[in-house]
């Protein structure tokens, strides 16, 4: 009884713990994404999910020779589903970041673009400084801090949306947290209708996103204006997959994948079709 | 696995949250009532008005508070009409928003409530008061009011915390109430147990304090089924034991 009762846990440990990181061999893997962060990832009305991603997962699933399936899944349950062995992969416009980092882990990325305001055409934000300009957070501070300031001083007492646990929303919250009102959406498309609605003044988010939300006829009184963000400690370096820690062997397929993609030609291809605007991750 | 102190700075966060949620839940119970007792008050009246309630009860209770939610939020925002309205300024604000929404829906459940409990009041007991004389404003202070309001109490009790619970949708409207809170570190920390375990025990707590609260409220009401005490015997105590026909017993033993 003894024995079995010291060998029981070890036994238990060796199953849970080496089981499914003891080099697996992958034959199918399921990647989550969210389907409404349009045009990375969003719902045909038929039901059917399309977007850069999806067709990017289908590339990748292709190269690794791995048979894909695509389910859908809360934003904000994502990393915690992950975690919890619900899916074995993200791909929903998640950028890397040193706090998701802390709790999973990232194949190399393969998009980076930058996040922007949009506002109402009339509103009297249209004149945010900077427009046209992209700014690098990480190098180009100096630069970047008096049209930050120049900024601050026009969003007083305005209400800036964001999706809810976004590089966008961290982004906001730094610089503006202290002069406008941020409001957090669950998903951009609530987002975007509350600013179509008027209440809000303006949305931050990503360009790339905002570009397709521009493309919408609801939206032809709004515009991108201001400069633009990219890098630094809220904004990370770029969208990557998304993959539970303790799994090397599918982060390496994933990294040669996206290499491989990025070495042919693909990747730029699918890009170039989704977003119209050079999203290549550096490197 | 359990960080106790994450956890204790969890529930200092999320109780900055509740007085929204406090505000949310007052202010729709209070307008839901008012609301429900003039839903109760038309389904007593001629066709159309009976018509009209019994339409609205019957939509409000058979879709889900989120699509009310959704609708009154997103819904009319997209019409230019509403926004150039005079209610407008009422409907911008995610608040009024959700407390519209939150009184409709507990407006619908409750009138059912009230009817129901009118329809309980005993025919015999009105037909005795009208026999009596009892003028109709007198009737309903005296006989109907008294025996529904004790009738409907506990389902009212069981309503009450379901709109406190039902205050958690508000959080999908942008406003920062304690179910928002528990989102937004939730995906901030990914500990998911922490986090909500801390608002399920807040909202928990909230209901037995508003639960302890009706019930005291009934009690109030219904002096007749409360235990008669003993410290009088021969006022209070029923014949047979006030003239010791049971003979000695130990006081404190149990009753019959």
């Amino acid at each position: 009884m003894k024995r079995i009762a010291i060998l029981a846990p070890a036994a238990l440990a060796a199953a849970l713990g080496a089981g499914p990181a003891a080099a697996k061999d992958w034959t199918k893997v399921t990647i989550a994404t969210e389907g409404a962060y349009e045009p990375w990832n969003y719902v045909l009305p038929d039901g059917k999910l399309a977007g850069f991603e999806i067709d990017l997962a289908h590339d990748l699933c292709r190269v690794m020779k791995v048979e894909c399936a695509i389910v859908q899944n809360d934003w904000d349950g994502m990393i915690p589903a992950l975690n919890a062995g619900k899916f074995d992969a993200i791909m929903a416009g998640m950028s890397i970041t040193a706090k998701r980092l802390q709790v999973i882990d990232f194949s190399r990325s393969y998009a980076s673009g930058p996040s922007g305001f949009l506002v109402p055409k009339a509103g009297d934000l249209a004149k945010l400084p900077g427009t046209g300009e992209i700014l690098a957070m990480g190098t180009d501070e100096a630069k970047a801090k008096p049209v930050i300031d120049g900024m601050r001083a026009m969003l007083k007492g305005k209400s800036i949306g964001v999706q809810v646990a976004t590089i966008q929303a961290a982004f906001v919250h730094h610089h503006f947290d202290d002069v406008a009102t941020v409001q957090e959406y669950k998903t951009a498309d609530q987002n975007d209708l509350d600013l179509m609605a008027g209440r809000l003044d303006a949305s931050f988010a990503e360009e790339s996103v905002q570009l397709s939300t521009l493309a919408k006829p609801d939206a032809k009184d709004l515009a991108i204006v201001g400069a633009e963000f990219r890098g630094g400690p809220d904004l990370g370096d770029g969208t990557g997959v998304g993959l539970r820690k303790n799994e090397p062997e599918l982060k390496a397929m994933f990294d040669r994948a996206i290499a491989a993609e990025i070495a042919d030609g693909s990747l730029k291809k699918l890009q170039d079709k989704w977003f119209k605007l050079d999203m290549m991750p550096p490197g | 696995m359990i960080d106790l102190a994450f956890m204790g700075d969890t529930a200092q966060a999320l109780l900055k949250g509740l007085p929204l949620t406090l505000e949310l839940f007052g202010v729709s119970a209070l307008a839901g009532l008012v609301l429900a007792v003039l839903i109760a008050w038309m389904r007593s009246g001629g066709r159309v008005l009976r018509g009209l309630a019994g339409a609205y009860v019957f939509v409000f209770r058979g879709t889900p508070l989120l699509v009310q939610l959704f609708l009154v939020y997103y819904g009319l925002s997209q019409f230019p009409e509403v926004r150039h309205s005079f209610a407008w300024p009422f409907l911008r604000d995610p608040f009024w928003c959700a407390v519209l929404t939150l009184s409709l829906n507990t407006g619908a459940y409750t009138s059912e409530i009230i009817r129901g409990a009118l329809a309980a009041v005993p025919a015999g007991q009105v037909e005795a008061a009208r026999a009596c004389g009892m003028p109709a404003a007198l009737l309903f202070r005296r006989i109907i009011a008294p025996v529904a309001l004790r009738q409907a109490l506990p389902s009212y009790a069981t309503e009450l915390i379901l709109m406190t619970k039902a205050t958690s949708l508000a959080s999908i409207v942008t406003l920062k109430e304690t179910m928002f809170v528990a989102a937004r570190i939730n995906s901030e920390t990914y500990r998911a147990i922490e986090v909500f375990l801390c608002a399920g025990a807040i909202y928990l707590a909230l209901n037995v304090v508003l639960a302890r609260a009706i019930a005291l409220l009934e009690w109030w009401l219904s002096p007749h089924l409360r235990r008669p005490p003993d410290a009088l015997p021969g006022l209070d105590t029923p014949l047979d034991r006030a003239v010791g026909l049971e003979g000695p017993r130990l006081s404190g033993a149990p009753r019959p």
